[in-house]
């Protein structure tokens, strides 16, 4: 290490305003796994997060002693899991500033968000001809549900392009918007590219022309503090394996006015107040979705989650992943032939990179053999992938309980994978 | 032997000089192969002589462990008779899942065996094992293949196989 290096991550480090090595101990995976010997560097935090422990130990106290099922029971252990079930969606109204706790859903995850929005919302209010708003940077999950109901209804795809970055063009999308324009769907930040979009512009410039905004929040909740009253949109999906909860739980925000005009998206038991083999009365939001027993354990994990990030502070892991984000730029960026795909001025904590002409996969295999792990693929985000002439990437993503080392440890790998490629 | 050794014994030689790589005039048999997880996309051409491969190439865009696969192939099967090249696919597939042990029930494929380490990448098998399904493919007169679904070699030899329980 150079004196000029060793002094620039001396900076890094008191630039950060969280004890790393502390939260790191909260992370039992990260303690105890090693890869091919070596300790797990985990930079696959845009795929999924780790639990802490008091995840981790949340879920093991309901299963142990809480479990029953909700919403029906009289007896004691049914009134203590609904306690618990809906005491989560009061966190997740906190964690998201919703207005009313009725305005949050439980989902499984954030596809299954859209997927709701999609039937409950879009198959009701989209007709022939009409128009659904999305840009260049979204995950399948928000280009897949869309097509499907543009096929069914004889409706179009409008796509927002973006520069070279991996910014939008705001000019265009504005262009874009008209009076066929039913739905705009966007994802908060990219996970391929990293991108932050302006949810809050691109929200405002919808609404102005009388549009509904859903976003898809997947990527934005592990790294920024989500405030949808803010952000005035109309729908916001999230999903909990991404921000240190359990997988097969997300949630779907949305105005209660919207929700309440909705069909419900699946039937069964506890959507509905009463059923006759002649009609059924649904039940009211946020009941109306939630049909059959949900994943109890998952949501009172999330809320464990939720409060776990709150008590580490959405300024502290923004500032230290912005932190990290920078130190991994700069030394990756140092090395000849390393070409960063998204360079966008607002980014989250994700890299995503080419390695001179190396297949990512290739790359990826071989950082695995110094025990880091980074995901290698088109991140279900093909046609940005198309956008930038690459069938795939490796991306780093971090979360606030990684640390320069391990930055340092990337980059000196993926300098490895050159030589042994040279 | 570890990706790192699998990656400098043999697939970076291949990889930067791929063996019969380009198009091939006069093919009398082609098929495309896609691995849609990764992207790798590769065509292989072949030039039949009654029974017998009389040439062989590949082209297309792959990682290296898929080039370099595809690479010694096209050195393994040309020569060969339909029969014994139909041979070599299984014995690679059959290597490549874990089911063949190199050193015994897949002596034939000789120098392919240094492929046997891929059976511990799991993610990576797909990759070693395109270019023989694509192979079949040509041989069978398919018009392509893929790495998933029916064609899919991890799912079809999934059992004992390790990441796919």
């Amino acid at each position: 290490m150079t004196a000029a290096t060793a002094s620039l991550r001396a900076d890094r480090r008191r630039a950060t305003p969280l004890d790393v090595e502390r939260i790191r101990a909260d992370f039992p995976i990260l303690r105890n796994v090693r890869v091919e010997g070596r300790p797990l560097v985990f930079l696959d935090n845009a795929a999924s997060s780790q639990m802490p422990q008091a995840v981790l130990d949340r879920i093991v106290r309901y299963r142990t002693w809480e479990h029953a099922n909700i919403h029906r029971g009289v007896h004691y252990l049914s009134e203590t899991a609904t306690a618990a079930y809906e005491g989560a969606r009061r966190i997740a109204q906190r964690f998201l500033n919703a207005r009313e706790e009725r305005e949050v859903i439980f989902t499984s995850n954030c596809t299954d968000g859209i997927n709701l929005v999609m039937h409950g919302y879009g198959r009701k209010v989209v007709g022939a001809g009409d128009e659904i708003v999305l840009t260049h940077l979204e995950h399948h999950a928000n280009i897949v549900p869309w097509q499907m109901l543009c096929e069914e209804k004889g409706a179009r795809l409008r796509v927002v392009p973006v520069n070279d970055a991996g910014e939008l063009l705001i000019d265009e999308y504005e262009r874009l918007l008209n009076p066929r324009t039913k739905l705009v769907a966007i994802t908060h930040v990219s996970n391929a590219l990293g991108t932050i979009n302006p949810v809050k512009a691109i929200v405002a410039a919808a609404h102005r022309r009388g549009v509904p905004v859903l976003v898809d929040g997947a990527q934005a909740a592990p790294h920024l503090r989500i405030d949808v009253q803010d952000l005035d949109c109309d729908f916001y999906a999230i999903t909990g394996h991404k921000i240190f909860g359990p997988t097969g739980i997300g949630v779907l925000y949305g105005k209660a006015g919207l929700l309440e005009a909705m069909q419900p998206y699946k039937g069964g038991g506890d959507m509905i107040l009463s059923v006759t083999f002649e009609k059924t009365t649904y039940n009211v939001i946020p009941h109306k979705f939630e049909a059959g027993t949900p994943p109890i354990a998952e949501a009172i994990g999330l809320g464990a989650a939720m409060e776990y990030m709150t008590a580490v502070g959405h300024d502290r892991i923004a500032a230290h992943e912005h932190a990290l984000l920078e130190y991994a730029t700069e030394l990756l960026g140092a090395i000849p032939g390393v070409r960063l795909i998204g360079t966008a001025r607002q980014k989250a904590s994700v890299l995503s990179f080419y390695v001179g002409d190396i297949h990512p996969h290739d790359v990826g295999t071989l950082l695995n053999q110094d025990g880091i792990a980074v995901r290698t693929g088109h991140h279900c985000a093909q046609p940005v992938m198309a956008r930038f002439g690459v069938p795939a990437t490796a991306r780093a993503s971090f979360a606030f309980y990684n640390t320069f080392d391990e930055v340092e440890a990337l980059a000196a790998s993926v300098r490895k994978v050159q030589q042994l490629f040279a | 032997m570890d990706a790192k050794q699998l990656y400098q014994e043999v697939i970076l030689d291949h990889n930067k000089k791929p063996r019969n790589w380009g198009k091939l005039d006069g093919a009398t048999h082609r098929a495309e192969g896609l691995n849609p997880l990764c992207g790798d996309h590769i065509w292989v051409a072949l030039k039949l002589d009654g029974d017998r491969i009389d040439a062989i190439a590949c082209e297309g865009e792959s990682c290296a462990i898929c080039k370099a696969s595809a690479s010694m192939m096209t050195v393994a099967v040309k020569g060969k008779t339909v029969a014994d090249a139909e041979e070599l696919v299984a014995g690679f597939r059959g290597m490549t899942t874990g089911k063949l042990d190199p050193a015994t029930d897949a002596k034939h494929l000789g120098r392919l065996t240094v492929f046997a380490g891929v059976k511990d990448l799991p993610t990576r098998v797909k990759c070693a094992i395109l270019p023989w399904h694509t192979l079949h493919a040509a041989l069978e007169r398919q018009d392509g293949t893929t790495t998933e679904g029916a064609a899919d070699p991890v799912a079809i030899d999934a059992q004992g196989f390790p990441g796919n329980a």
